[in-house]
């Protein structure tokens, strides 16, 4: 955030306000871009204190695993919303990419998975060229595939579930490599990925651009539809790699309850992670902490024997800081 | 009233002011007032059919199911379509006001739940009470969301969702997370209301009716109404213009929470009981209602009659669907999602059409 500089003719009460201001805006800029680091240490902190058995690792290894798949596919919302955009499918991609692993374990592991990847990048691709290229708005594009894939997932399966009994498949699930859940190894890369993506490469930054002002991208020669076109087909794929974890993790493929309202965990990680639903800003590292902050205020509120209502709840008031926090960008655009 | 769709990032309803100054800075938007578009034919067909599309198409699929099924056109066929969309057409009015004044409501689900359990908690009371207590509650929700985004500026998009996760818990909360079921007595007056018939047609159809009727009054032919128009189209002229911007747009929200909190209590009434579950994705189906109605989601432009035929729409084809035989559920979301994906591909594509000229 730059804010202009005090021009020194300005008579001194003036000046005084104007510095006034300047400062509220920085330290609503520091809230802002660390309130959401700050707000997970202290809540690990009350835990380590107030929770027994917290810090045990057998906790931190469940706490982390949960989190896991939210985590992939808001890495994935989080381009999305970077430009400027939503993807609300992506509970409906997981579903589709769970149902299709056990139809395709009979070709090999690798060949499932691909497939269901494959499902996921299909969908993405899809969502990307109605938004990108027909002009169709990215929340209702995707709705569109929210309501229907969850039925083709269900379809496939003859609206069955279907356990898994391969053990090299449900390893990737539960197994562990040095200690380290497969489950989260995959979060963490996919996390450091998507980081390099967005601040390390081209790609990245015309995300950014779109997102801040599609006209000026546009005139400026970014090829716009392109990069929304990936921006959709990554998520889907993110969100493809999360239902094949799940799968992996329930040994089995429940299309009809499987990834269902992940799409507002999702979007509930990135916007309290601090990335603003307008567009043109990705806070990957804030996104992983969103989603971490929210898995621990669950699992603490459980802990203390406070009912789901009350996780609900809490869960709204904390989207509700988070937003408020965040609202002078939209303010000092107006 | 301009019907302009951006082409890409056009998520206004959660773009709030950003897409307002993207909105203004950008050549191409001013010249889309309808006034200065130039009246060719194929751009009035194409507006003609965005915006009078969802009745014709209405018209047109009731027309073949009545010749293809012999079970379609009959009067208990109808009326029981009727009744199904009963609920979420008077949640659909709520959304269409909000959608129009250029925000969204993600919270009218969990709010329909809410105003559900209230209602069947109240009804011991009374029939005035049922409806006061969810109309009061489901009401302040909506004040208080349509507060946190007209007066402090805040994304429609994620205080609704807020909304969402608030309201669902309150309505675990005060059912003991779904353990206490409130019972509505079968002779209830209030009962009655929800499962009595008059000509053969469920009450709650005629409070749907009386909500369209009341709605496109409102939004026709009142100053308040038309004023949804005007922000929703521009906020920053809106603002210029000296209309009170953050109250129009509380306002929607008001409504749209006081109508969820009214289906919600026409429901409980029907089934006799408040279950806090109810109504999940139903935020999402209102929303594919209006959106099949020709309103876009961009706000400035809308109206009731299509969003009544969006409703009426999707409930006409899981009924042709049942009338097939498939009772299957899976078959029905790919139906309603296919559906949904054609419609908004053609809307886009009419949309194009009609700014094509200013290009």
């Amino acid at each position: 955030m730059t804010a202009p500089t005090v021009p020194e003719q300005l008579p001194d009460r003036a000046a005084d306000a104007v510095r006034e201001r300047q400062s509220r805006a920085r330290r609503i800029g520091w809230i802002r871009d660390y309130g959401v680091y700050v707000a997970l240490l202290v809540l690990i902190i009350f835990n380590i204190a107030a929770t027994p058995n917290f810090v045990a690792l057998d906790n931190l290894r469940v706490q982390l695993v949960q989190v896991a798949p939210v985590m992939i596919v808001a890495l994935g919302v989080a381009m999305v919303i970077g430009t400027e955009g939503i993807d609300l499918s992506v509970g409906a991609v997981m579903a589709l990419a769970g149902a299709l692993i056990p139809l395709y374990l009979g070709y090999g592991v690798p060949v499932a998975i691909a497939v269901a990847l494959l499902g996921g990048i299909a969908s993405g691709l899809f969502a990307g060229v109605l938004v990108a290229s027909i002009g169709v708005q990215p929340i209702v594009a995707t709705l569109a595939l929210l309501v229907g894939l969850r039925g083709v997932a269900q379809l496939l399966l003859g609206g069955q579930f279907r356990q898994i009994s391969s053990p090299e498949f449900n390893n990737l699930g539960t197994g562990s490599v040095l200690g380290v859940p497969i489950v989260v190894l995959v979060a963490a890369v996919l996390a450091v990925i998507v980081g390099f993506l967005m601040r390390r490469t081209v790609f990245g930054r015309r995300v950014v651009a779109i997102g801040g002002n599609p006209d000026a991208a546009r005139l400026a020669g970014l090829p716009v539809r392109r990069t929304l076109i990936t921006v959709y087909l990554l998520s889907g794929l993110l969100a493809a790699i999360a239902g094949v974890l799940l799968t992996a993790y329930q040994k089995a493929a429940t299309p009809s309850t499987q990834g269902l309202l992940m799409e507002l965990s999702a979007i509930t990680a990135v916007v309290v992670g601090g990335t603003p639903l307008t567009g043109g800003r990705v806070r990957v590292l804030g996104t992983v902490a969103g989603a971490l902050l929210m898995q621990i205020v669950t699992a603490t509120l459980i802990k203390h024997d406070l009912p789901e209502s009350s996780t609900q709840m809490v869960q709204a008031a904390i989207i509700i800081l988070a937003v408020y926090v965040q609202r002078d960008r939209g303010g000092a655009r107006r | 009233m301009t019907s302009l769709e951006k082409p890409n990032g056009g998520n206004r309803s959660a773009a709030g002011a950003a897409a307002e100054t993207a909105h203004i800075s950008r050549p191409a938007d001013v010249a889309d007032s309808p006034e200065r578009v130039g009246s060719g034919a194929g751009e009035r067909v194409a507006r003609f059919l965005q915006r009078q599309g969802a009745p014709i198409l209405l018209a047109l699929v009731v027309l073949v199911a009545s010749f293809a099924f012999p079970g379609f056109a009959t009067f208990d066929n109808v009326a029981s379509i009727l009744f199904q969309a009963s609920g979420l057409g008077i949640i659909a009015v709520g959304m269409t006001l909000v959608i129009i004044s250029g925000g969204i409501d993600l919270s009218v689900g969990s709010v329909y739940a809410l105003g559900g359990v209230l209602a069947a908690w109240a009804s011991r009371y009374g029939v005035l009470p049922a409806f006061a207590v969810p109309l009061a509650v489901c009401g302040l929700i909506g004040l208080v969301q349509g507060t946190f985004i007209g007066r402090f500026g805040m994304p429609p998009f994620i205080v609704t969702l807020a909304g969402l996760l608030g309201a669902r818990g309150l309505a675990l909360a005060l059912t003991d997370e779904g353990k206490t079921v409130y019972k509505v007595g079968w002779n209830d007056t209030f009962a009655q209301l929800g499962h009595g018939k008059v000509f053969g047609i469920y009450l709650p159809v005629y409070f749907m009716v009386a909500v369209f009727v009341v709605g496109w009054i409102y939004l026709q032919r009142t100053k308040s109404g038309q004023a949804l128009f005007a922000v929703g189209g521009s906020e920053s002229a809106s603002t210029l213009m000296g209309l009170p911007v953050a109250r129009i747009k509380i306002t929607s929200y008001l409504i749209c929470g006081l109508l969820a909190g009214l289906a919600g209590a026409l429901n409980a009434a029907y089934t006799i009981s408040g279950v806090p579950t109810q109504g999940v994705g139903w935020e999402l189906d209102a929303i594919a209602s209006v959106v099949i109605g020709g309103t876009l989601l961009v706000g400035g432009a809308g109206s009731l009659i299509g969003t009544l035929a969006g409703v009426l729409l999707l409930k006409v084809i899981l009924n042709v669907i049942n009338q097939i035989g498939t009772l299957n559920t899976s078959v029905q979301m790919v139906v309603s999602g296919a559906f949904l994906a054609v419609v908004v591909v053609v809307q886009a594509l009419l949309t194009r059409a009609q700014n094509l000229r200013d290009g």
